[in-house]
């Protein structure tokens, strides 16, 4: 048969991706220009945001990464229990990186900080929150599918689904989550550090 | 992971299906949640041609209003005292009118018209694979777009009416609904497209995963049918332009319920921002609505004139330089919106680019007709009227990206003509010459040709009354979505072309019955068609009509591009891809049909 050396279920998460590039490229974009049109709506990050809890938050994701890639490691190699094992820390640093998000919301949306725009009332403008929650919701939004993806991945894994020949469902997985965390990256640095 | 061999992981080896298998699948798994991409095109050819009669029932709605302004639609009573007091149709439900025939047209029917009905049906059979990549969610992609339209439809029927910011949906007339006097209608209106917009993803990755990886033995990227290429072209769009879409509609939506701010100048939003993610999403639009068209009209000509297409690389050349330079020209659909008059030279400089690999089909088309054996069956003169239509509308957007001349016609009835005789003289016309000519093969009958030829000079003639004075009136300053021309004096003396352009329509509307007549007559009383009835070489003319489920006995082996027609030295005018040199037949010519 004609084609790539790429399996479809890996080729089609590669495309997948390219138009989850295309998204959030959109919400960034929008992000930029009215950054640019209103800079006095935004505040100095540390001002408003809680940026060292979201650094240690953004390490976890980053180590999340890592595990996965030592669970699809071990799959590889036919290694069932390091596949489940890895998985499961997987699960927990991104099920944890949601909760934290999920308490930093409230703590801003205790301050004034909120995405409506009249009843902004934290440092800036209200278009600091509105791109802020939009963005970084999106985001959460899509770890949080992927949380979900994993337990799914998870337990087929514990019914011994994949094997050294057939890991495919663990590598698009793996693929899905490391985008996930490379656009946490840039929101991280275009949100809480510039 | 380029070590990976190509089995490992989840296995793409396709499953043939068994000759003489009974198939023994449910009624409900074999018509309605079926993973067969024969059946998803059909259910995608019913649905959209059900939205393609909506959104022509509101054409006519339109139609009247222009033509006999003021005047009570026959039989207008069951729109309701709300929308129509007495059938005479109000402003703002002309606005939803204009607003809905756009959005019905455009993501209803004729984006799902070329890309799911022609993508499915042709995709697998064309590169001779038994199905989709991704079968389960092909039938997932049928499946989201249901629901879609349908809560499209149901903005009609919520207080308010359905939305009236016109298809663009230009914020803050949209973000806020005291503007329009719609409330409900242009959340639903958002909800549906962002939902639609999920349909359109799953297709788009299952085109290119099924293009790139499940050709057939032979089926090299020169030798696909350009059907496939333009295909496979408009999926990268739809992959890349409807994200930003999305994004824009949920910026949108956020505005209207949650109180963001995006697009709303009083905190500081940027309605510009809007326009500018609109276009970027809405130029590319343009493109995923005309390639597949292009592919359809090569297919059909080449075979209509029984000669190889006309320089098939170029083709192949010009439909990916169309796609790419339709990213960069969004912005001339904005000269007039305020945004820095400096873009607008490089605007309009892309935008004649644009007409360089256009008139490179162009010629083609012609090349391959010129001294052609040509066979005027309904699918060409389809074929034919596209090509015609496609110059004339091609050449007025030419005239429009002209930033001169587009400070005098923006937003007028030059517009409106320019846009129709691109996509309905352009694409419809070649989806009627796709329905006429691949309808044997999936429902395994003719459709009757005397019927078919009155619906095509039918459709034409009025065709042409309709939107060929719309340039006129646009040059004479009508505006386009204006409810009433007679509001100003200068427009006046336009009210004869607009009636003339009214009773044309009624007539143009009337002549599709036609078409349903034959459509659905032929489905049961059709002449049985035969494997191959247009003599034509790609893949799925070796199998019967319809093809059986996993289409493929074994898998063919290619040794030819699709257009080798009237080649010396045989004694017939066509040569199956699948046909051995030496004249053995090849695998796959025989179906499996019991």
């Amino acid at each position: 048969m004609e084609g790539m050396k790429v399996y479809n279920l890996k080729l089609g998460m590669w495309v997948f991706l390219l138009s989850e590039v295309m998204f959030f490229s959109s919400l960034i974009g929008a992000y930029i220009i009215l950054r640019f049109a209103h800079p006095e709506q935004w505040a100095e990050p540390n001002h408003v945001l809680n940026v060292p809890l979201t650094g240690f938050n953004t390490f976890m994701l980053i180590c999340s990464s890592v595990t996965m890639v030592k669970a699809f490691a071990a799959i590889e190699h036919g290694d069932q229990a390091g596949l489940r094992k890895w998985l499961i820390a997987t699960i927990i640093l991104g099920a944890a990186f949601v909760g934290i998000q999920v308490y930093e919301y409230i703590k801003l949306a205790g301050h004034g900080f909120v995405p409506v725009a009249a009843s902004y009332a934290a440092e800036g403008g209200p278009l600091y929150g509105t791109t802020f929650y939009t963005m970084t919701g999106f985001h959460g939004a899509h770890v949080t599918i992927g949380v979900l993806a994993l337990i799914f991945t998870a337990v087929k894994a514990f019914r011994g689904k994949y094997s050294a020949t057939d890991y495919g469902g663990v590598e698009i997985m793996g693929l899905y989550w490391h985008f996930v965390d490379l656009v946490w990256i840039i929101l991280f640095t275009i949100v809480y550090l510039i | 992971m380029s070590t990976v061999p190509i089995e490992v992981g989840h296995p793409s080896v396709q499953h043939w299906a068994e000759p003489g298998h009974a198939d023994d699948r449910s009624f409900l798994r074999k018509y309605v949640f079926s993973t067969d991409h024969k059946v998803i095109g059909c259910q995608f050819l019913f649905m959209s041609l059900f939205f393609l009669l909506v959104g022509g029932a509101l054409a006519m709605f339109i139609r009247w209003q222009l033509g006999w302004p003021g005047t009570p639609v026959p039989g207008g009573a069951f729109l309701g005292e709300a929308k129509a007091p007495g059938g005479i149709i109000l402003p703002e439900f002309y606005n939803s009118l204009v607003t809905m025939h756009g959005t019905f047209m455009i993501f209803f029917a004729i984006m799902p018209l070329l890309v799911g009905v022609f993508g499915n049906w042709l995709i697998p059979l064309h590169v001779g694979a038994a199905d989709m990549a991704f079968p389960r969610l092909n039938m997932a992609s049928f499946w989201t777009a249901v629901p879609a339209g349908l809560i499209m439809l149901a903005s009609f029927f919520v207080t308010g009416g359905a939305s009236a910011a016109g298809w663009t949906s230009y914020a803050p007339l949209s973000a806020v609904p005291e503007y329009s006097g719609v409330y409900m209608g242009q959340k639903l209106w958002c909800i549906s497209l962002i939902v639609l917009g999920f349909a359109s993803l799953m297709g788009a990755v299952n085109y290119i995963t099924t293009i790139v990886n499940m050709r057939a033995p032979g089926m090299t990227w020169m030798r696909l049918p350009l059907p496939i290429w333009a295909l496979f072209i408009t999926a990268i769009l739809v992959l890349l332009a409807i994200p930003v879409l999305t994004g824009a509609l949920i910026m949108l939506l956020f505005d209207q319920t949650i109180g963001t701010t995006f697009f709303l100048p009083p905190d500081g939003g940027q309605p510009l921002m809007w326009q500018h993610l609109f276009w970027y999403f809405g130029h590319p639009e343009v493109y995923i609505l005309i390639l597949p068209a292009m592919g359809i009209a090569s297919e059909v000509l080449s075979n209509g004139s029984r000669k190889p297409i006309f320089g098939y690389r170029f083709m192949v050349y010009a439909i990916v330089a169309i796609a790419f330079l339709g990213w960069i020209v969004w912005g001339h659909h904005m000269f007039q919106s305020g945004m820095n008059p400096y873009l607008g030279a490089t605007f309009m400089t892309s935008t004649m680019i644009i007409a360089v690999p256009s008139a490179i089909k162009v010629f083609n088309w012609l090349g391959t007709l010129y001294r052609g054996n040509i066979h005027f069956h309904t699918p060409m003169l389809n074929a034919i009227a596209f090509v015609a239509m496609f110059v004339i509308g091609g050449l007025s957007g030419v005239f429009m990206a002209s930033t001169p001349v587009d400070i005098y016609i923006h937003d007028t009835y030059f517009i409106v003509a320019h846009i129709h005789y691109v996509l309905f003289g352009g694409s419809l016309f070649a989806i009627f010459a796709g329905i006429y000519f691949w309808y044997p093969k999936f429902f395994g009958r003719m459709m009757n040709p005397v019927l078919g030829k009155i619906h095509f000079v039918l459709t034409f003639v009025f065709y042409n009354l309709v939107f060929f004075p719309m340039h006129n009136l646009g040059l004479d300053g009508m505006m386009r979505r204006i409810y009433d021309p007679n509001q100003y004096e200068f427009l006046q003396p336009l009210q004869p072309m607009n009636t003339l352009i009214s009773v044309s329509a009624l007539l143009l509307g009337a002549a599709q019955l036609i078409f349903m007549f034959n459509f659905l007559w032929s489905l049961r009383r059709g002449k049985k068609a035969p494997s191959n009835p247009w003599n034509a070489n790609s893949l799925e003319w070796t199998l019967p009509s319809p093809p059986p489920h996993g289409n493929f006995a074994t898998m063919p082996t290619v040794y030819r591009g699709p257009y080798e027609y009237s080649s010396p030295g045989r004694d017939v005018d066509y040569w199956p891809q699948s046909e051995p040199p030496d004249g053995r037949r090849g695998g796959g010519r025989e179906g499996v049909r019991a």
